[in-house]
């Protein structure tokens, strides 16, 4: 019997898969390549639940369910890119972008962060919602890492990681609602915090809100040697 | 303690009041404490003393219409008086065994007689201090007759055949609930009260807290005896300092009767209970972030399943219910779940106690049967909208609610009739709006409170209710457009499926339900730059002369 063997056959856009019993219907698409968009989650962290972009529609309930927690069961009917379900991903998006700076022309992870990768695969081409255009800080004073609030979005994959892997906890979040930032220590300076610099949590940061110094540098070689050389020149005409 | 025991200890409380010829109840309910009940009780007691005559005086919890306090009711005469101030003491005393005195006396049959109290039938009656009172009123009876009559699946059974829906709002079946949490495994378990009555304009909770706590902790042991529970908590905001203090009182009262603590009853039952403070986050009423909250952890809410009757309070089985579920329990146990389901409608059994605030005259608690129409609530026990105004609509749930037209009235109060109409049930609170309340600003009102409570964990909610509120303010400032109707209406939609709690889920209700039924209020602000009600501040639009634009 497939049940006492711990395997179970579910529909997930209308593809007959068989799973293992306790995974996450997340799991099960991801393994059988089916894709669905997540921010929040991350392979290796305990899952939130919180980005609400992997939410699928279960036949015979009118209630979405995050893809990243929620069980797979014996004959479940999974829907996973529904008009509805891409409306919902547009929107949600869209309240990311507009929520704080995103200005992914200037951004160190242009080319190179989730978000600006899933608002692509989403076909996001422009933002109805007002900006919100929030005064936040850049935290620069850690001596290899910066934290520049304006790219936050508040996935709190670097918390996990440094409670859950590094086991250091210097992240949190503090404040309510729209005001959340994402803090070290008590709110400290990241360099002056207890932080081990092992780097885990800029590793894991979906966006630019999280970077490494150098690696900035290394973009941007510069040569300020040329000024003498040039001064010596012009002297010599 | 056995229930001999008890008959004793409320026999002797019946001799002890017999002595006095007459009892002067006090309500010392926060609401008539603010106009002076203190003192008032002062001036009382002295003037009683200084008279000669036989007079008990006594503080009791909240008698229910708030607005008139303080109140003072004379027995046995049954006389009520509103207004009271410290200077009437003395007429009050010297009118005792005479005619009433006129100028305080106060007719509210209306309210009182449409009203049934389950819940709040000893608020008003005893000393929420004094446990002996508690019993005097079959106070424990249920509890005990619970440990040594019935087996826990008989409580269970009772609780399920009563028909009884968990108050704070979600409607979930009380019975099944428990039923789950005992068929849960593990030696552990907790039970849990909620009393992080966040709602604005609710205070049904807190009433109950201060005027009847012994209610609330009989409630739990029982719950905890038919679950098989040992451990239990009460959730209650910091800013409830009298209902914090009145609990604290109450559970040592408890304990020293013996009716908490370690086999209760000479039962092998033990059950104990603790205060937790909330620290005052709206969303630490949902039941996940409310377990957080009791962990020490932030209160955030969590994804569902688990749900906390498998893992919930350290990840341990939890039995969660608010105050006013566990305020029904003991007289449920007592007379039986078909007299529980007798009241009230087909789906919704029992009473609903409900905070009656805003344009309304009677503004205060009252309890009435699940089922009666809204309008019997405003317009009879509410005594409708003072001051010539005419009313405009009623908001149940609080932030999380909706608001109801002048054309429903006639809508029976129930879980499903308020969810069918775009409302819910929510904890109680009820508030009203007349002609001078714009909608648009009343939406824009609640909104605001949900972006301020939202926890920033999830982003629809995080964002959405921050953009909501944005967009409902360019509208209330006359700067709104008919597409930023569209898009509010579209985002309201994806807030509703998408958020991850009931705060975001239900947060844009206030605004759908007013889109529905005042739309015209949103074309009036938006069109023609003009609040119909006159509350929204909409600067008149600059003339621009026709030279200017040449």
């Amino acid at each position: 019997m497939s049940e006492s063997m711990g395997v179970k056959t579910l529909i997930i856009d209308g593809q007959e898969l068989s799973a293992r019993a306790g995974q996450t219907i997340l799991e099960v698409a991801r393994e059988n390549e089916i894709n669905i968009p997540t921010l929040c989650h991350m392979e290796g962290l305990s899952n939130v639940g919180a980005c609400r972009l992997c939410l699928v529609e279960i036949k015979g309930s009118n209630k979405l369910l995050p893809a990243c927690v929620a069980n797979i069961h014996e004959g479940m009917e999974v829907v996973t890119n529904s008009e509805r379900l891409k409306k919902h991903r547009r929107v949600i998006l869209e309240l990311l972008f507009a929520e704080r700076n995103h200005i992914c022309a200037v951004c160190v992870s242009n080319g190179h962060c989730e978000l600006q990768a899933l608002a692509q695969e989403l076909g996001l081409t422009h933002i109805n919602l007002p900006y919100r255009n929030p005064a936040l800080t850049v935290d620069a004073s850690h001596e290899r890492f910066t934290a520049d609030h304006n790219r936050c979005i508040l996935c709190s994959r670097c918390v996990r990681v440094c409670a859950e892997i590094e086991g250091a906890h210097i992240w949190d979040v503090m404040g309510r609602g729209i005001d959340s930032i994402v803090i070290t220590d008590l709110h400290e300076d990241w360099g002056s915090s207890a932080c081990t610099r092992c780097g885990k949590c800029v590793q894991c940061c979906p966006t630019g809100a999280l970077f490494d110094k150098s690696k900035i540098g290394s973009d941007h070689p510069k040569y300020p040697d040329f000024l003498p050389y040039l001064n010596l020149m012009r002297e010599a005409q | 303690m056995t229930i001999e025991e008890l008959e004793q200890i409320a026999k002797s409380v019946c001799q002890e009041n017999d002595k006095y010829d007459f009892e002067v109840n006090v309500c010392m309910d926060l609401a008539c404490m603010s106009q002076g009940a203190d003192r008032l009780r002062e001036a009382l007691e002295k003037a009683a003393g200084a008279s000669g005559k036989n007079v008990l005086v006594r503080r009791t919890g909240c008698m229910g219409p708030c607005s008139s306090g303080p109140l003072v009711r004379v027995d046995p005469e049954e006389n009520l008086y509103h207004h009271v101030k410290a200077d009437n003491a003395e007429a009050i005393v010297a009118s005792l065994g005479g005619a009433p005195v006129p100028e305080l006396q106060c007719d509210l049959n209306d309210h009182f007689d449409r009203q049934v109290r389950v819940v709040l039938e000893n608020a008003g009656h005893i000393d929420p201090e004094k446990i002996d009172d508690y019993i005097s009123r079959d106070g424990y009876k249920a509890l005990l007759t619970a440990l040594t009559e019935m087996t826990p699946n008989g409580v269970i059974h009772r609780i399920t055949e009563s028909g009884l829906r968990g108050r704070g709002g979600g409607g979930y079946p009380t019975g099944l609930k428990w039923g789950t949490v005992a068929k849960a495994g593990g030696e552990l378990k907790y039970v849990v009260c909620n009393g992080d009555e966040g709602d604005p304009g609710a205070f049904m909770d807190r009433s109950v807290m201060e005027g009847d706590p012994h209610r609330v902790i009989e409630g739990m042991a029982i719950a905890a005896y038919a679950v098989g529970a040992s451990k239990g908590f009460i959730y209650v905001r910091a800013e409830y300092p009298v209902a914090v203090s009145r609990l604290t009182t109450a559970i040592r009262e408890a304990r020293r009767r013996g009716l908490l603590g370690n086999g209760i009853c000479n039962t092998p039952f033990s059950f104990d209970v603790e205060i937790r403070l909330g620290a005052g986050a709206f969303v630490c009423g949902e039941e996940t972030a409310l377990l957080a909250s009791i962990e020490g952890r932030r209160g955030t809410p969590r994804t569902r399943p688990p749900y906390p009757a498998v893992s919930g309070l350290f990840g341990k089985p939890t039995l969660l219910n608010n105050v006013e579920t566990y305020a029904n329990i003991a007289p449920i146990v007592r007379n039986g779940g078909k007299w529980f389901a007798n009241m009230g409608s087909e789906r919704s059994k029992g009473t609903k106690v409900f905070a009656l605030t805003g344009k309304i005259t009677n503004t205060g608690l009252v309890e009435v049967p699940m089922g009666i129409k809204l309008r019997e609530i405003i317009e009879v026990i509410g005594g409708g909208v003072p001051g010539g105004h005419t009313f405009k609509a009623v908001q149940t749930g609080g932030p999380s609610g909706g608001c109801i037209p002048a054309e429903m009235l006639d809508l029976g109060v129930s879980y499903d009739a308020l969810m069918a109409v775009g409302s819910i049930m929510g904890s109680g609170g009820m508030i009203v709006m007349d002609d001078t309340s714009c909608m648009v600003n009343v939406a824009k009102f609640f909104v605001e409170f949900c972006k301020t409570e939202s926890c920033g964990k999830c982003i629809p909610c995080r964002a959405g209710t921050a953009q909501m509120h944005t967009l409902l303010t360019r509208i209330c400032e006359g700067k709104g457009t008919m597409e930023d109707l569209d898009l509010l209406i579209s985002l309201c939609e994806t807030i509703k499926e998408t958020s991850l709690c009931g705060l975001g889920m239900t947060a844009p209700n206030p605004v759908l339900s007013t889109i529905k039924y005042f739309h015209n209020e949103y074309i009036e602000h938006i069109v023609h730059k003009r609040c119909p009600a006159g509350v929204c501040n909409i600067e008149a639009p600059v003339a621009v002369s026709a030279e200017v634009l040449a």
